[in-house]
């Protein structure tokens, strides 16, 4: 049973001034599903498409972006919601927070300053399910920030009194209040220490553990999806570049690019020469013909410049964009 | 050895900020007694990392004489910077200390065409006598960093990518030919694809223009790739500094141990030890005003004299470490703790 299931997807920005139009190809032909329980990462460099990607899929399409083409089906234990068709009406009440939460970058921007924490719980749990019996509900979150192991302290703290790390915490804790079958983790450790990432990543996991729901967690930093993801995507200039199981996209990369990603890395303990791609990632206004990455691959063929790679499965689990693989070569 | 064979030579900076009214208030330490020395005859790239908040960018602007030290002294090439006084001697000064930027795209104006900014550098420091001259001058420089002048002529910052708009303020900084770079935390901003390229092009300078650099960074990753010797700051100490396979391959001071063990390593295989739980404080913990050793709170291997003293330097084999664990009277308290 699939939970969300994106197909052929097409999200262009598109705008138009003074008669110039402009547009940009963010999300181009993508195609992948979910599956209840797994951590999903999606990789990528800045401007790829990654915050695209989420925005349509967690149902915020907003001019200038426009889907052109493509499906988005989600499917919460037998309540299928087509993303696209879906009322706004409908997606605050029944699928927002309830069933997708989504958790940000700046978790100072999430909380409202001049309100303790305990009052946005208050705001978010009165917008989506009303709040009949106070005492219950100071109860129940109580319960909730203990489960997730954060001190009760925090609920009558503002923001400002909490430590950075404690604060994207919270945030994870408000978007779990309703225990959704979706979180979605846009970068939420990408300003924070190393040691505070770690214990926010460890958060998440735990929460994905106990709950048994699907967390898809982007983030261009790669050493965070080697320890967190169970399967991931590479996105190179808003197409899939590769799809696999984490561990294979470590330790057997096939797309030229993320073999190059991989390669790039650098550990403490290793000091051999790392090299790096010449070119610099394309615009997505102006995109490339072909494979968005020809320009840059060192095994560029003819073919390469003028026609689009598929997806193709060449394991199991395992797709990859590229001319250099056929369905099931490998 | 005497002073004059140094090239940069920081002896007990202390920085003490005034923090709340004009009556009253308190003062925080961002940097703390800070040593440290890099060899004029042996170009070296030396990291200072530590986290946000650890003082290392308050350090970096005392060493470009952008801010005056509350105690202790800093000497470049044998002379103490806060005797500069004259504007000749400052433009000296600048000259052979150059600055490079956290993000390329703030250094340069998006209005101003990228290549201005090199030549008025190159006229600001003389370094040419007329504009035949400065295009040479500016040419060289971004030769270095692998582009050229026809490459970046006429072009705005937006024009080029990260990774190239920061190669050009590397070149800038190469212009006036100075002997030590300063950059602080060069490469956060650039994409990981693009990363490796200016990182291998501090180890190029160092090893074929013979420059120093001082590398200001949060990720110990690249900073283990490029550099020689590493110093780790915490709360505006130095609690760790020595060659850098010691330090992150052998970290003696247990805030190195749990800094390592943070990093993720891009290897799933290897997941255990970071996967191992560890304790967050939930409030912003007033680490800067403790009393003793700063991490005390924190450590798994805190001692009863950790909390009333600041911890001896202690050389451990290559490594210099601001802990009693290795003290001899930390060594006595120990004892003393298990009869």
């Amino acid at each position: 049973m699939t939970l969300l299931s994106v197909r052929n997807l097409r999200a262009y920005y598109q705008t138009e001034a003074y008669g110039i139009s402009r547009t940009v190809q963010a999300v181009d032909g993508i195609s992948f599903d979910l599956f209840p329980n797994e951590i999903y990462g999606v990789a990528g460099e800045s401007s790829c498409g990654k915050t695209t990607l989420i925005k349509v899929i967690s149902g915020n399409i907003k001019h200038p972006l426009k889907v052109l083409e493509g499906s988005v089906i989600y499917n919460f234990n037998g309540y299928q919601v087509d993303m696209l068709q879906i009322s706004e009406d409908e997606l605050r009440r029944n699928v927002r927070w309830k069933q997708i939460s989504y958790v940000m970058q700046g978790s100072m921007s999430v909380l409202n300053p001049v309100r303790k924490v305990i009052k946005t719980f208050e705001d978010i749990v009165r917008t989506h399910e009303g709040i009949t019996d106070k005492k219950k509900f100071l109860e129940q979150t109580r319960a909730h920030i203990n489960r997730l192991g954060l001190p009760t302290d925090v609920l009558n703290a503002y923001p400002h009194q909490l430590s950075g790390g404690m604060r994207q915490r919270v945030a994870i804790a408000l978007a779990t209040v309703f225990q959704p079958a979706l979180i979605i983790a846009d970068e939420p450790t990408t300003a924070l220490d190393v040691v505070v990432q770690r214990g926010v990543l460890h958060m998440i996991k735990d929460i994905q553990a106990m709950s048994k729901n699907t967390v898809l967690l982007v983030t261009h930093d790669m050493a965070v999806h080697a320890n967190v993801t169970d399967r991931m995507m590479i996105m190179y200039a808003g197409r899939i570049a590769e799809e696999a199981p984490t561990e294979s996209i470590f330790n057997a990369p096939l797309h030229p690019y993320t073999q190059h990603l991989i390669n790039s890395l650098p550990m403490i303990g290793e000091k051999t020469t790392r090299t790096s791609l010449g070119g610099s990632p394309p615009n997505l206004a102006n995109p490339p013909g072909g494979c968005r990455f020809h320009p840059r691959c060192p095994h560029v063929m003819d073919e390469c410049r003028t026609v689009v790679p598929d997806l193709v499965t060449v394991k199991e689990r395992h797709r990859v964009a590229c001319h250099l693989f056929k369905e099931d070569s490998v | 050895m005497s002073t004059s064979e140094k090239l940069l030579d920081v002896q007990h900076v202390t920085v003490k900020f005034h923090i709340g009214g004009l009556l009253g208030g308190t003062f925080l330490t961002a940097v703390n007694d800070v040593s440290f020395s890099l060899e004029s005859n042996k170009p070296e790239i030396f990291t200072l990392a530590g986290e946000s908040g650890s003082g290392k960018t308050t350090l970096s602007r005392v060493l470009l004489r952008d801010l005056e030290p509350t105690a202790g002294r800093v000497l470049f090439e044998g002379r103490d910077v806060s005797t500069i006084r004259k504007r000749s001697e400052f433009i000296e000064f600048m000259k052979k200390v150059q600055p490079v930027f956290q993000n390329p795209f703030e250094t340069f104006s998006p209005l101003r065409r990228v290549e201005a900014y090199l030549f008025d550098t190159a006229n600001n420091f003389k370094m040419a006598s007329n504009d035949r001259d400065a295009a040479r001058v500016v040419d060289d420089a971004l030769r270095n960093v692998g582009l050229s002048l026809d490459e970046v002529r006429q072009r705005y910052p937006h024009e080029l990518s990260g990774g190239q708009i920061q190669r050009v303020s590397v070149a800038r900084a190469l212009i006036s030919q100075p002997r030590l770079i300063l950059a602080d935390e060069p490469v956060s901003m650039v994409d990981a694809s693009l990363r490796m390229e200016i990182v291998n092009l501090f180890r190029k300078l160092r090893d074929e223009k013979g420059v120093s650099v001082l590398y200001i960074t949060h990720d110990l990753a690249t900073a283990y790739y490029i550099s020689d010797r590493i110093a780790i700051m915490l709360r505006g100490y130095i609690v760790e500094m020595g060659p850098v396979e010691d330090v992150l391959e052998r970290p003696a001071h247990p805030y190195t141990q749990l800094l390592k063990e943070s990093v993720p390593e891009p290897a799933p295989q290897k997941r255990e030890t970071w996967a191992r739980h560890i304790e967050l404080g939930a409030t912003e913990v007033k680490e800067y005003g403790r009393i003793g050793c700063k991490f005390a709170g924190r450590c798994p291997k805190v001692m009863d004299i950790c909390r009333e003293a600041d911890p001896p330097n202690v050389q451990v084999g290559q490594q210099m470490v601001k802990c009693y664990l290795y003290s001899e009277r930390g060594e006595k308290a120990a004892a003393e703790a298990q009869p």
